[in-house]
């Protein structure tokens, strides 16, 4: 069981796909200027990511590795379109705003990630399980970028006005930077750098180590 | 030998696996949507009713959207003569379907084309409003055109002047989140109310019977749209501000976009006939 609950812990700060692996950052830069958005990004690819990697793994051996890829892309990009269809029945309003990320889901690098790095040598269960915890560990990152920028960004925390603006007699004029996508860039590279600091860990990964070597022989 | 027994490598278990995913996968696809395609459409058509009731400022007082859209009444124009074309039910008639239609719709050359649409279709749908006298109250004509990357559907409110806005609004497009998509933002959308279509004041009320011209002849200059988006901001001091609305910042060819889609529909084969002939009474 605690085995179970480290294959969910870890992804969220240990080993978390933004800030660590530093992948699907491109859906995080795009759909979190306001919470709500980026609330119903997070439970679809956590939706995503857990459904594929049990999908995935029930057949794993089964899939001929001449076309494992592409058997991994045909599942991810199933599911990936029931979502969509899903949310455009459920919350027409939210799907419009998310327009194509709902879609670019299948492209994201932790769905696939996942399944090729755990689903194709770990049993079902487990896969769901790492599923699960890799889209809590996206969620949180998404959630936190999305935190700021709407608060900063428009004064507001899931629509409802919290800092009162200028324009309508209060006092806070909002940043609008905080609505363009690089904001999301530079509140992720905080978030990571605080991580690194509070976890030193995570900055000696032996990947990086190598990088950093190399750098140093061509300098 | 079963499948079991059968390495994964080989040819024949690589078509089975490739051909069973396919087929559970399509199923599963399908089923997805067949199953959820009347709640979508369902969605869709109150979104439409939303954006008109919203674009035109209708009020709601304490009404739901689809009771506020009952005192919208929709009726079909003919927009080779600007006259209604009452032989066809706004209910059934899909504008959207014989825009793409070759029966239906006609090719645009590309000096007729600015908005990028490429076939136009020979009836639109309107929405009006009327007040106790029955007069027009409120026009609600539908716009579309080319942005950046996707086409633009929305609705352009006018008062039943034929010429000061109410208001513009896109129900659907995909231009970039967070600069075109921004045509979505409530502040931007705040400029154009009281902006004028075209250059003379009130020119639809004022134009004359004598200025009357067929279409694609010498060109009717009171009916020459001079609405447009432009850079870098625009404020009462500006001249001739009743025309001008502050362009997206960072989203040019969303911008210019929108420009051409009013230039086209407020034309001589947009909507310019059909104003024209309001106008007359």
């Amino acid at each position: 069981m605690s085995d179970t609950r480290k294959v969910l812990a870890e992804p969220v700060f240990d080993n978390n796909p933004i800030t660590l692996q530093v992948l699907g950052i491109c859906s995080a830069l795009a759909v979190t200027s306001n919470l709500n958005t980026a609330l119903i990004m997070c439970l679809a690819l956590t939706a995503v990511t857990a459904a594929s990697n049990f999908f995935i793994s029930l057949i794993r051996n089964h899939i001929p590795g001449s076309i494992r890829i592409i058997v991994q892309m045909t599942i991810i990009a199933s599911l990936v379109i029931v979502v969509d269809q899903v949310l455009k029945a459920y919350a027409f309003a939210v799907s419009k705003q998310l327009s194509v990320f709902v879609g670019l889901i299948i492209t994201n690098c932790i769905v696939m990630g996942r399944a090729e790095a755990f689903a194709m040598k770990n049993p079902p269960i487990p896969s769901l399980m790492d599923g699960i915890g890799n889209g809590l560990g996206y969620s949180v990152i998404l959630l936190i970028v999305g935190f700021f920028r709407e608060l900063f960004g428009s004064g507001s925390l899931f629509g409802v006005q919290i800092l009162p603006l200028v324009t309508d007699g209060g006092w806070y004029t909002p940043n609008g930077m905080m609505l363009l996508p690089p904001s999301a860039f530079f509140i992720i590279g905080l978030i990571i750098w605080a991580i690194r600091s509070w976890k030193p860990a995570q900055v000696e990964k032996p990947d990086y180590q190598i990088h950093a070597v190399h750098r140093t022989e061509a300098a | 030998m079963g499948l079991k027994n059968m390495p994964n490598d080989s040819m024949a278990k690589t078509l089975i696996v490739a051909v069973g995913l396919c087929l559970v996968c399509s199923i599963f696809v399908s089923v997805a949507a067949v199953k959820l395609k009347p709640l979508q459409t369902a969605n869709k058509l109150a979104d439409k009713q939303k954006n008109i009731v919203e674009v035109a400022g209708i009020p709601l007082q304490g009404r739901s959207i689809s009771e506020a859209f009952a005192s919208v009444e929709a009726r079909v124009v003919d927009l080779s003569n600007g006259e209604f074309a009452d032989q066809i039910d706004p209910a059934k008639y899909d504008q959207r379907k014989a825009s793409k239609d070759p029966k239906q719709a006609q090719a645009l050359s590309n000096e007729d084309d600015p908005a990028g649409l490429n076939m136009l279709e020979r009836y639109a749908t309107v929405y009006l409003t009327r007040d106790e006298q029955g007069r027009i109250e409120k026009l609600i004509l539908p716009v579309r055109g080319y942005g950046l990357w996707s086409t633009l559907w929305g609705f352009l409110a006018l008062e039943g002047d034929g010429n000061t806005i109410i208001g513009l609004s896109f129900y659907e497009h995909a231009e970039t989140p967070g600069l075109g998509g921004e045509v979505d933002n409530p502040s931007w959308k705040a400029q154009w109310p009281g902006k004028k279509v075209y250059p003379l004041a009130g020119a639809g009320a004022a134009v004359s019977s004598a200025t009357w011209r067929p279409r694609r002849g010498a060109k009717d200059l009171s009916f020459e749209p001079a609405i447009r988006l432009v850079k870098g901001g625009v404020s009462e001091d500006t001249p001739d501000a009743q025309h001008k609305v502050d362009a997206l910042a960072g989203a040019t060819l969303t911008s210019n976009g929108v420009s051409r889609l009013l230039q086209f529909w407020m034309g001589e084969n947009g909507f310019a006939p059909f104003l024209r002939n309001l106008a007359k009474g």
